[in-house]
């Protein structure tokens, strides 16, 4: 099934963000808006929840310190332990770098993995932009035409007033 | 909105658009190589045949081929180790600790100066690995069930520590800075013509599109990154200075040695960024990206750093004389006057009296003046090194025990060749990667640009540009 969009081009940020919030403040449902670069306060206007990736980033991290120092205890107090330096089996001020270096891996990596996933960021020969030139100097607000709707003057004329410097469509063959 | 400063120069000179950020850094990357990078290439692979002679000789004929004698065990592996890790130092710093204090001119130089963090990385981890003499055997210090019982590794050893903070260390640089470059590889890979050229640049973008939703991830990922990497890149340094700070040896079993590794890593790494970024704003004309306000902030923090170095010199040689302890006191007498003598002054010369020059606006703003210095600091941060070590080390108790370390032309050869694979990866990093983070270029613009922009005249200069606005506001 094709799906058919509306691209309204813009060449500014402001002029953006105040059409974002015209074109919403009108009824009309944004796809989405692709940009070269991220816009300051775009998250407010178009309704983009704060991201819970800092939570993942902290379980991650909690893991990992308590991997470590799992790790270390077992390792050097229970499966084998050795007397080195005269110091107890379970030195604890000596494991403190080991625990924080695994706490930052697992903190970042899980993070970063996760942030992949959910981004749904993978390598792949080929890559469907709406408009080529959204990552280097364009605004694009993308917006899903409903079927049956042949008529785009209504669209176009909206986007137009709020300042796009181009308006086109697009087919996407699904 | 933010408010800036009228007194801020602009980060951004030139009258830039967003266009022609794209344009100027992907002028490169889209090039056929020319003459000169392709030199520049060679001459950095011919380093790269000394390093792979030298680690040929040391591999197989052992360890004697450097150097080394009973008394000093470490000399030039360790000092080159300890070189090339504060060299990368800078990287992160730029990346992380100036994101977080929200400093706008990181943005244009630090894409290469994580490049020369993590190529740095890979120099340096050559040296306590090919040290191990037998380097196929690196994975037994991972703790690893042994078929000779479950003998674990000793996690009381600072050597170990370092094991986990240069791998945690160049593996979290290495991501945070991919995911700084898969935006630009976006960018490369929608204005690539070529076959081959946007296959791969789509494939090492990710499938990025830009959109709202990414972009806000995208940010959060970059400040959590940061705020990680920050304590990160404190305690790498940290750690190193503990596989002296931790053994009981005279000049080494200070206190002060943590902050002042630090202090130290920063100052060589900013050093090696600006040495770096002098030659690559000239060559590839990025001189509208990296002006000469960069520069000077880059000239504030080695005065900073330079300085903190200084005083810990200073304090050492208190210390010594202050703890009454006869051997401590004798170390630094032997540091300053002993035979070694010119490795200290060298030391003292090109790290706290050269950089002082930056005092001066002039020099501060000159790119000569701040290009030779940046050079002294590097020369001077080596020789740091080689006198903490082998001053510590080659005058042991016993009088019957002491000995003079000189280098092998292997020792030469090793250290040398990792400039080889320095260079090299730098060079074609510099030439299939973007050395200038578009997408962060291009966040600063309207407010860094020193350009004042209306919504009637966005981000247009040229009067065609404008024309072609009305006509499609006319249809």
């Amino acid at each position: 099934m094709n799906k058919k969009f509306v691209l309204g081009i813009y060449d500014d940020e402001d002029v953006l963000l105040t059409a974002i919030e015209n074109v919403r403040a009108a009824g009309t449902k944004i796809y989405e808006v692709f940009s070269p670069y991220p816009i300051h306060g775009i998250d407010d206007v178009l309704g983009i929840k704060r991201s819970r990736l800092p939570i993942v980033a902290f379980f991650c991290g909690l893991f990992g310190t308590c991997f470590a120092l799992w790790m270390q205890i077992w390792m050097l107090g229970f499966d084998w332990p050795m007397i080195i330096g005269g110091k107890p089996h379970i030195a604890l001020p000596s494991f403190i770098p080991v625990t924080f270096e695994l706490t930052v891996l697992c903190a970042a990596f899980g993070m970063v993995i996760t942030f992949f996933i959910v981004t749904n960021l993978k390598p792949s020969m080929k890559v469907n932009v709406f408009d080529k030139r959204s990552t280097d100097d364009k605004f694009v607000m993308a917006i899903e035409v409903k079927e049956g709707v042949t008529d785009m003057t209504a669209l176009n004329n909206l986007l137009r007033s709020n300042g796009a410097v181009e308006v086109n469509e697009k087919e996407v063959v699904k | 909105m933010q408010h800036v400063s009228p007194i801020r120069e602009p980060l951004v000179t030139g009258g830039k658009t967003y266009h022609d950020i794209t344009e100027d850094v992907s002028r490169q990357v889209e090039a056929k190589p020319n003459i000169r990078w392709a030199t520049a290439l060679a001459i950095s692979l011919v380093g790269l045949a000394i390093f792979a002679y030298s680690v040929y000789r040391t591999l197989w004929y052992g360890i004697g081929e450097w150097g080394l004698n009973k008394t000093v065990g470490w000399a030039w592996d360790i000092t080159n180790f300890v070189w090339w890790v504060g060299i990368g130092h800078a990287g992160t710093l730029i990346s992380a600790v100036l994101l977080l204090f929200r400093q706008k001119w990181r943005s244009s130089i630090n894409r290469a100066a994580e490049a020369m963090t993590i190529f740095a990385v890979i120099c340096a981890a050559m040296f306590p690995v090919l040290h191990m003499g037998r380097p196929w055997l690196a994975y037994w210090v991972l703790p690893l069930p042994n078929t000779f019982g479950s003998l674990w590794v000793n996690f009381n050893s600072p050597l170990l520590w370092d094991v986990f903070a240069i791998s945690t260390y160049f593996s979290v640089s290495l991501v945070f800075w991919y995911i700084g470059l898969i935006p630009d590889f976006a960018t490369i890979r929608d204005r690539a013509t070529g076959p081959i050229a946007k296959r791969a640049y789509a494939l090492l973008s990710f499938g990025w599109t830009g959109s709202a939703k990414a972009w806000s991830r995208y940010e959060t990922v970059s400040l959590i990154l940061a705020g990680v990497a920050t304590p990160l890149v404190l305690s790498v340094h940290t750690i190193v200075s503990m596989d002296f700070a931790t053994s009981v040896i005279p000049g080494w079993h200070t206190t002060i040695f943590p902050p002042y590794f630090v202090a130290g890593a920063i100052f060589s790494g900013f050093a090696m960024v600006l040495t770096l970024m002098i030659i690559t704003r000239k060559v590839y004309k990025l001189e509208d990206y990296i002006t000469i306000e960069h520069v000077e902030s880059m000239n504030k923090v080695i005065i900073t750093t330079g300085s903190i170095v200084g005083i810990a010199y200073i304090t050492e040689f208190f210390i010594a004389w202050y703890s009454q302890v006869e051997y401590e006191q004798y170390t630094f007498i032997n540091r300053a006057f002993g035979p070694y003598w010119w490795a200290y002054w060298s030391m003292m010369t090109c790290n706290v009296i050269t950089p002082q020059l930056f005092w001066i606006r002039k020099i501060r703003r000159s790119l000569t003046a701040t290009f030779i210095i940046s050079i002294f600091v590097n020369i001077g941060m080596w020789f740091e090194r080689f006198v903490i070590i082998v001053t510590s080390l080659h005058r042991d108790y016993l009088p019957s025990s002491w000995a003079m370390f000189s280098p092998t032309a292997i020792d030469v050869g090793v250290y040398v060749g990792t400039f080889g694979l320095f260079f090299t990866l730098f060079f074609l990093f510099a030439k299939y990667f973007p050395v200038v983070n578009m997408a962060e270029v291009k966040a600063i613009l309207k407010s860094s640009s020193g350009v004042t922009h209306s919504h009637t005249k966005t981000m247009h200069a040229t009067e065609k540009e404008l024309n072609t606005n009305t006509r499609h506001n006319n249809e």
